[in-house]
């Protein structure tokens, strides 16, 4: 034991060191989040936080539900496929309560051209117009009926744009 | 026990309260929903992208995207003759107002809608110091906001440019592929709000997902294959000058 | 857009990583070179620089205590950063930092100052008065043990610590290197190189760092500069130089002569965005300046005072030009669009947390904390009577 003999410091270095570690991993013991490591190397409860989050678009199934005459109308047109909220905007507020929602009016002459302005990089067969030439700055819903936009697809455009949920 | 009167007038206005949430179509929180039964991916439908930008700004909507970041955006690509290492590309603003007139003519030209693409090996939970971000059971790409550090290492990791530093919460932030609307049984915004069905949700595990069949008769893709980062972004018909 | 030129994906445009993340390499290459150089003397024998050891050690202490400022103003939330100790995460090199960190701060540089200056340590504890008293008794942990055997002792253990502590400052460094090295979506970034070459301009950096603060400590003090050491410190800062330009170079040439598909962006960003701080900052004026200089001590025969300002030229220039290439790794890495059609501009601002202001103050910061080490803990053996007399370094 003579190496010892005059190593008390270290030892009382290495005392230092034991108890930082230890202190560490008691620290460590109550800091670590408990859903940690429950499905990975991640907090599980983050899951159902992310998942937590309210909605903003009702989806099409629920306008579905109470505008059955709109369904009827579109489903037989080209904007069959277009689902409701891609024009009206995003309307969960609306379809939880609608009566204290009312869906804004929709500008057509900003709307329709996101999709049909005439671009080369758009798909050829894309129904597209240079609004310009093609209605010379009238809104679309003169002619076209949005929810069937073809020009012999029922009825004028403007006796229809004031429909509204049938209950 | 025989159903009574007073059985059916307790059960009248309970039903009532159910029947107008099942009108408005008010998602349930879905309790069914279970972990191991989804393997979610999407599909870029190529041919279909009008570059409308729908996507874009539904994505914002639905998940309070900052201006100036973006979870998702769309690319219109130029691409003259058999130069198809050099397209030219153009995003304004994402394209959250679609896109101005093209300035080129002539060429091939189209449009490539970007987005997180939930890597089935991805580099960015790779980097991530303390497990902050992850890939959840069902296959999305997680962040969880109150363990990130911020320290931006997920974004240097991601090779195709999908990730940001949300400027409010100063956490790593991209797109969640709307799992709050995926886990009750909708389809995200940006599928949502597409007119054209470019962008199609996909679950792997469903066989009856028409993903299956779809991925059987075309051409599909990843974005950069060589970065063997296992994308479940599949694009119909992916340009070789796609960047 | 303002700054953008061609194409970045939109999320490209602002930059991650500010000139703090410049920084942090630059500060942790400055501990990693000065304890290198430390343990030229004590592992490696190399007596010439004996008179450098402990202000190396200092050194190197002063800059790794300033080290994690750099990082925690850039995190976005530096409160939650003790998780990297909780959760750290194994597949990620930046999880190592805290753990590699606290080995080096206490296991290795703590352990190594307090075993070569115990002796002092337990003399001044005995004969400062005051609040300095009360810091040098809590320093000796309550032993007063200075006979013969325990100094022995010590020499003997400080020398294992130090040999231990080489391959512990080489991955100090060395995993920024690989933070950097192994992100494969960055081209400018990844390569197997990078460690290596991250080590040796760390070590560059700190033996001209070490050099220069010697020569100026020695001047302040009115004492005359031990030309043997600081002649044995210049050569092994232009062996150490060669080397790492050599890697450097090799990189260069790889990539010119591969010329992928990142070649032509990457190009022409250092020609063009890159072109002073990489072209004429980091290589001209920062590294083949210095090697000629020192090249020329080398092969001339020049007199005492010609050979101080060189070394003391080309040690600024080096220094210069290792923050250089920190800058040119870090902000480089950024300027470019992954899509390879792009570049954007570091807009770096001035007063915000992550602006320059913070960056000149963390670098000097150091140099503050070095002068009250070396109030306290004296590199150099008093040549008047006073409290340390006979307090030359244990070994």
């Amino acid at each position: 034991m003579n190496a010892f003999k005059d190593a008390g410091h270290l030892f009382r270095l290495a005392a230092v060191f034991v108890i930082g570690i230890l202190a560490f991993l008691g620290i460590r013991a109550v800091l670590v989040p408990k859903s940690f490591g429950q499905y990975g190397h991640y907090r599980g409860d983050a899951l159902a936080e992310v998942a937590a989050r309210p909605v903003s678009f009702a989806g099409h199934q629920a306008c579905e539900d109470c505008h059955t005459d709109v369904l009827e109308k579109k489903k037989s047109g080209r904007h069959a496929h277009v689902n409701c909220e891609a024009c009206h905007g995003a309307l969960a507020k609306h379809a939880n309560d609608p009566g204290s929602v009312q869906p804004a009016k929709l500008d057509t002459a900003v709307l329709c051209v996101r999709c049909h302005e005439a671009n080369i990089a758009k798909p050829k067969g894309f129904p597209q117009v240079a609004s310009a030439d093609h209605s010379n700055g009238m809104p679309c819903d003169t002619c076209h009926q949005p929810h069937s936009p073809a020009i012999d697809g029922g009825g004028t455009a403007k006796e229809t744009t004031k429909e509204t949920a049938k209950q | 026990m025989s159903v009574t009167r007073r059985h059916i007038l307790l059960l009248l206005p309970a039903a009532a309260v159910a029947w107008k949430h099942v009108l408005a179509g008010t998602p349930e929180v879905s309790p069914n929903y279970k972990l191991s039964e989804h393997w979610w991916s999407m599909l870029i439908d190529l041919p279909k992208c009008i570059g409308c930008g729908n996507c874009v700004r539904a994505c914002q909507t639905e998940n309070d995207v900052p201006d100036g970041y973006f979870r998702t955006w769309v690319e219109r690509y130029h691409v003259t003759d058999y130069d198809i290492e050099n397209p030219h590309v153009d995003s304004p603003d994402g394209a959250k107002e679609g896109f101005p007139p093209s300035k080129e003519k002539g060429g091939k030209n189209f449009f490539v809608p970007k987005m997180c693409n939930h890597c089935a090996d991805s580099p960015c939970t790779q980097v991530c110091p303390v497990g902050a971000t992850f890939i959840a059971p069902d296959g999305v790409v997680l962040v969880d906001k109150k363990y990130c550090l911020g320290c931006r290492y997920c974004v240097q990791a991601c090779p195709y440019g999908c990730r940001f530093i949300n400027p409010q919460t100063m956490t790593a932030e991209k797109c969640t592929l709307c799992y709050h609307r995926i886990t009750k049984g909708l389809t995200t915004a940006c599928c949502e709000a597409c007119p054209t069905g470019a962008r199609q949700l996909a679950d792997l595990k469903n066989p009856n997902d028409p993903i299956h069949e779809f991925l059987k008769t075309h051409n599909v893709q990843v974005l950069k294959p060589y970065m063997a980062t296992h994308a479940k972004l599949f694009y119909n018909d992916l340009d070789g000058s796609v960047r | 857009m303002p700054g953008v030129e061609g194409f970045m994906y939109p999320n490209e445009v602002e930059l991650q990583w500010s000139v703090l993340i410049v920084l942090y390499p630059f500060l942790t290459g400055l501990v990693a070179g000065a304890f290198i150089l430390a343990s030229l003397e004590r592992v490696f024998q190399v007596e010439a620089v004996k008179p450098t050891y402990r202000l190396a050690l200092l050194t190197a202490l002063s800059f790794l205590l300033v080290a994690p400022l750099p990082l925690q103003l850039h995190l976005g939330h530096p409160e939650r950063s003790y998780e990297m100790y909780l959760t750290p995460h194994k597949t990620s090199a930046m999880a190592m930092f805290g753990f590699v960190y606290l080995w080096y701060l206490m296991a290795v540089l703590v352990f190594e100052i307090w075993l070569d200056y115990r002796r002092d340590i337990v003399v001044l504890s005995q004969s400062t008065t005051g609040w300095k008293r009360l810091i040098y008794r809590v320093m000796t942990l309550g032993s007063s043990n200075i006979s013969e055997h325990a100094l022995h002792v010590d020499e003997r253990v400080g020398w294992v610590i130090t040999l231990i502590g080489i391959p512990s400052a080489f991955l100090l460094h060395g995993y920024v290197g690989f933070i950097f090295g192994s992100i494969k979506a960055n081209p400018w970034w990844s390569t197997p190189l990078m460690p290596v070459v991250f080590i040796f301009s760390a070590m560059v950096s700190g033996i001209a760092a070490v050099m220069l603060l010697y020569m100026l400590a020695t001047w302040l003090r009115k004492q005359t500069i031990d030309m043997r050491c600081v002649d044995t410190i210049a050569s092994y800062l232009l062996y150490t130089f060669i080397i790492d330009f050599s890697l450097e170079m090799l990189d260069l040439i790889h990539r010119i002569y591969e010329s992928d598909e990142s070649f032509r962006s990457l190009d022409f960003m250092v020609h063009t965005k890159l072109y002073m701080s990489h072209i004429v900052v980091q290589i001209i004026f920062g590294t083949v300046t210095p090697i000629a200089l020192l090249f020329l001590t080398q092969v001339l025969r020049l007199g005492e005072m010609a050979r101080k300002r060189i070394y003391a030229l080309a040690g600024c220039l080096t220094l210069i030009g290792i923050f250089a290439m920190r800058w040119n790794v870090v902000i480089g890495g950024q300027l470019f669009s992954k899509s390879f059609l792009g570049y954007t501009t570091y807009k770096m601002s001035l007063i915000t947390r992550e602006g320059l202001l913070v960056a000149i103050v963390l670098t000097i910061l150091p140099l503050g904390i070095l002068w009250v080490l070396v109030k306290l803990l004296p590199p150099w053996p008093e040549k008047k009577s006073g409290v340390l007399a006979g307090a030359a370094p244990a070994h």
